[in-house]
């Protein structure tokens, strides 16, 4: 267990480069790699990929390792998970982190169970125990209400982290000199590059126009509910565009078709992180608060004082959500 | 085609609460429920079956879980499922995603095989997203998780339609595989009154440890690399208060507050 070294950051790349969140996942790594003194390196798996290298260097990486082929295309799981897991044990990395995407998560999984080692989902924060050298991966339970840290006994140590926890900085005090960083692309097995699936067709999901960018959004108005008729809804998007915010839901809310599904908050729609969260008649039930624990500055409104929002937030206001909208909206274009 | 569906019980999540002060969750008062994204993986499993022209193919439901775990599968059954088995063994108490993958697996080829495991795409408790993928490495069989839509043609060939975070594949794959379903790939059937039944009067065998072959040493917490360490309640950071008060005063104060912020 002692010979396992050096932290991956599973990385992805698009055509326009690495995603923000592999610069956010080497930024933290260069953290642990500070503590821990071991190599970091950028892995990628894919077609395409060639380009990503520099941009990865000034984040920090001291090596990319990229396995690249055009059988990566489309996308398999399987396929991934046994190329990371074949270049697990031969290099015998102590920590591997991704970003907790669709393609990483399961990729991740595949090589996890390969390699027998450890996997923790969607963490929200990551560092290394002082005594122990572990990794401590830190990931909400119970919608947040309770974090949990949790560490593996098995190398290499894994988890896949959440979009937004982690700010990206690039490291160009260092690579402003000269160290450049190494570029490595492996060969694997000639059996590695069979793709079980048979491609028809690929298609970018088009971001609906109309739809809010909820992720990068710094406040977020949020209808329960608690405001859940037309007028209210109407209401609250007037309120939103006086103060420069964006509207979504609760799945309830949602499901009543007041607003597109695209627009729900929690578990199952936007993880959201907003400098400011105001929840309009919002109850506050785990699947909906698991998606806004980010927020920097939580606000909910409701009129039923025993509602778990209450718990939940930083100010918390026992008052009719429908009329504290009129009466902002009152105030707001009064003073225009 | 013989389709084994993994569906797992969870606490349904409106009736979770939980005490601040005490850190714990309040056990009183929680309903069990099949894990809402496995009925959309129950649904697409049930209509391939009935898709499917040959006239043996099957739906079985499988599930790890306590002995009240047995209600997930006969409402399964009465959702269309033809049989089921409980994965049920103090020794499997504890399990992560590894073992849990592991506990299946051996389960899935102790009943004979799969040409197709159907799983839900995540959990509302775990929510990790990793059994299913571990499911098929340990199988040896290809995964397509966040599948939307699947057929399968006489000659065992499946085509799916699935999202890969910001893109839609469609791909043909020749069983046996894995898949996991995407929440709202369809709307579940509601059970039928002629299933209630049929579940009612069913036997539900349980399959222990010994009965599946596993390995002690990869089961339960012996067989979970990761380990709980801590658990905290994440302070709130700044302040915590809640007041009551008339609307118009709580809207000089949200005001006041969006002005300290910088937000307005």
């Amino acid at each position: 267990m002692a010979e396992n070294k050096g932290i991956w950051v599973l990385g992805e790349v698009n055509n326009k480069g690495p995603l923000a969140l592999t610069l956010e996942l080497l930024t933290k790594a260069y953290e642990l790699k500070e503590t821990l003194k071991e190599e970091l390196s950028c892995v990628l798996i894919g077609k395409d990929i060639g380009n990503a290298s520099e941009k990865l260097f000034e984040y920090g990486a001291d090596r990319v390792i990229c396995v690249e082929d055009d059988s990566l295309e489309p996308f398999c799981e399987m396929q991934q998970g046994k190329i990371l897991a074949f270049l697990c044990k031969q290099r015998m990395p102590s920590i591997i982190i991704a970003g907790a995407t669709d393609r990483s998560k399961a990729v991740m999984a595949m090589c996890a169970t390969s390699v027998g080692a450890g996997l923790t989902a969607n963490c929200m924060d990551i560092s290394i125990d002082s005594d122990t050298g572990r990794l401590l991966q830190t990931r909400p339970a119970y919608g947040g209400n309770l974090m949990a840290t949790i560490v593996s006994e098995k190398m290499p140590q894994m988890a896949t982290i959440r979009q937004g926890v982690f700010e990206a900085a690039p490291c160009l005090s260092k690579y402003s000199s000269n160290n450049e960083g190494e570029i490595e692309k492996i060969a694997v097995p000639q059996d590695l590059l069979q793709n079980p699936f048979h491609l028809e067709a690929c298609d970018e999901i088009k971001k609906d126009e109309s739809s809010p960018d909820y992720e990068n959004a710094a406040i977020v108005l949020v209808a329960g509910r608690g405001i859940g008729d037309e007028t209210s809804i109407k209401g609250l998007k007037r309120l939103s565009g006086l103060i420069g915010g964006v509207v979504g839901a609760t799945r309830p809310v949602c499901d009543m078709g007041l607003l597109p599904h695209s627009a729900q908050i929690g578990q199952t729609g936007h993880i959201i992180s907003p400098n400011v969260y105001m929840g309009f008649g919002v109850s506050g039930a785990a699947p909906h608060t698991i998606g806004i624990q980010g927020a920097k500055v939580m606000i909910g409104i409701n009129t039923d004082k025993d509602a778990p929002i209450f718990d939940f937030v930083n100010y918390g206001f026992i008052a009719d959500a429908k009329e504290v909208i009129s009466s902002l909206i009152k105030r707001l274009e009064a003073k225009k | 085609m013989r389709i084994v569906c993994c569906i797992k019980q969870v606490p349904a999540t409106d009736s979770v609460r939980f005490d601040p002060e005490k850190g714990t969750l309040i056990r009183e008062g929680i309903r069990a429920e099949i894990n809402p994204y496995d009925l959309f993986a129950l649904e697409m499993a049930v209509s391939l079956k009935e898709a499917s022209s040959s006239g043996s193919s099957e739906v079985i439901a499988l599930s790890m879980g306590p002995p009240q775990a047995e209600e997930a599968i006969k409402e399964a059954v009465s959702r269309g499922a033809d049989r089921g088995y409980l994965l049920c063994d103090k020794r499997f108490a504890g399990s992560d995603t590894l073992a849990t993958s592991y506990i299946l697996s051996q389960a899935i080829a102790h009943i004979g095989g799969a040409d197709l495991v159907v799983c839900g795409r995540q959990t509302t408790d775990g929510d990790t997203a990793q059994v299913g993928p571990g499911i098929a490495m340990r199988l040896n069989a290809p995964c397509a998780t966040g599948v939307l839509d699947a057929s399968v043609s006489d000659d065992g060939i499946i085509a799916m339609k699935r999202v890969v975070d910001d893109k839609i594949y469609r791909i043909k794959c020749a069983l046996p595989m894995v898949i996991t379903v995407e929440i709202g790939a369809n709307t579940p059937r509601m059970p039928s009154l002629k299933g209630k039944m049929r579940a009612k009067k069913m036997d539900i065998p349980v399959l222990d440890a010994d009965t599946i072959g596993a390995d002690e040493g990869r089961i339960g917490l012996q067989g979970s690399p990761t380990r709980l360490s801590s658990t905290y309640v994440p302070e709130f950071r700044g302040r915590h208060e809640v007041i009551e008060c008339p609307s118009d005063e709580a809207a000089d104060r949200i005001l006041s507050l969006l002005k300290d912020f910088g937000a307005i």
